[in-house]
């Protein structure tokens, strides 16, 4: 007998821009660490993080799941990439 | 028969009145084309205009994208129909793939809302093809994302095919090669980030923009 079970996962979906892609954002910040007296940080580039509670038959098919939302609609591939973390919720 | 152009409207879209005005100042018939309706029946051209379309939520152009009418949008310009899309309307056409690249926050992360200086770079599209290359032209911008990105082989396409119509002659938000606005292969989809339908009267400061308004509506069959 085939049991169907769905459990519910929990995707963190970082979207980042390309290396090589400008980073107004992140050079900013970068530039004013040295004046709130952080010395020391080489780079930072900036990014976002979205969380999503999901519900699959098994891990590989959610990291499908996330990985295809974040290809379609969460990252803009011209310029982004995401990395992709799944775990059971 | 004047020519009919759906002026499109998403939740928080803001320019839709401007250019509706500034189309029929060019004698046009101009119409208001709800987001959620998904006909285009009985229009020559359609223009997606400036604003903020569903908040700028995740980027702007995101969710715009997946809205009913673009679906009638894309089929339109596959079609050979007439599509410019304005500031907000140039995002939401990179975004739905009509348009290569993506606008990036601008350099220096500040919203800019100025007069630009923009120069014809090629009249091969339906919002240029009335002007003279090289013409210069007064529209204003107003926008925080306007940076024109893209890799360095679409770049080297733009360029060898002439799709880049409008370049900035002083670049104000770091657009990559001065891009102020390109064209899709056929040349009858266009975007730009500077605002024609806000240069429409000399009241306002210019009329260039009637340039471009008024070569789409030539280019538009009626």
């Amino acid at each position: 007998m085939v049991r169907s079970v769905v459990v519910r996962y929990h995707a963190r979906v970082e979207v980042r821009l390309r290396p090589g892609i400008a980073d107004p954002e992140g050079a900013t910040i970068e530039r004013a660490l040295p004046a709130l007296g952080f010395d020391g940080v080489a780079s930072v580039r900036s990014g976002r993080c979205f969380n999503v509670e999901l519900d699959a038959a098994d891990l590989e098919a959610a990291r499908s799941h996330a990985a295809d939302l974040a290809d379609r609609l969460l990252a803009n591939p011209v310029i982004e990439e995401s990395v992709i973390e799944v775990r059971e919720a | 028969m004047a020519t009919t152009v759906g002026v499109v409207v998403f939740p928080g879209t803001n320019c839709e009145h401007d250019a509706v005005l500034a189309l029929e100042a060019l004698g046009a018939d101009a119409r208001l084309l709800f987001h959620a309706d998904a006909s285009l029946a009985g229009l020559d051209a359609v223009i997606l205009p400036g604003g903020f379309a569903h908040g700028d939520y995740l980027r702007p152009g995101a969710i715009a994208r997946f809205s009913p009418v673009m679906e009638a949008v894309s089929s339109f310009a596959r079609d050979g129909g007439p599509v410019v899309g304005i500031c907000n309307g140039f995002q939401v056409l990179c975004e739905a793939h009509l348009l290569p690249g993506a606008l990036q926050k601008n350099r220096g992360l500040t919203f800019l809302c100025e007069p630009a200086l923009l120069r014809v770079d090629s009249t091969r599209c339906v919002l240029t093809q009335s002007a003279t290359l090289g013409q210069l032209l007064d529209v204003p911008i107003n926008h925080f994302s306007g940076s024109y990105t893209c890799d360095l082989e679409t770049l080297r396409q733009l360029r060898d095919d002439e799709r880049i119509v409008l370049r900035y002659v002083e670049n104000p938000n770091g657009s990559v090669d001065d891009i102020a606005g390109i064209c899709n292969e056929a040349g009858n989809v266009v975007g730009l980030m500077p605002h024609p339908e806000r240069a429409s009267s000399a009241l306002l400061g210019s009329a260039d923009g009637l340039v471009l308004l008024g070569s789409l509506l030539s280019a538009s069959v009626a």
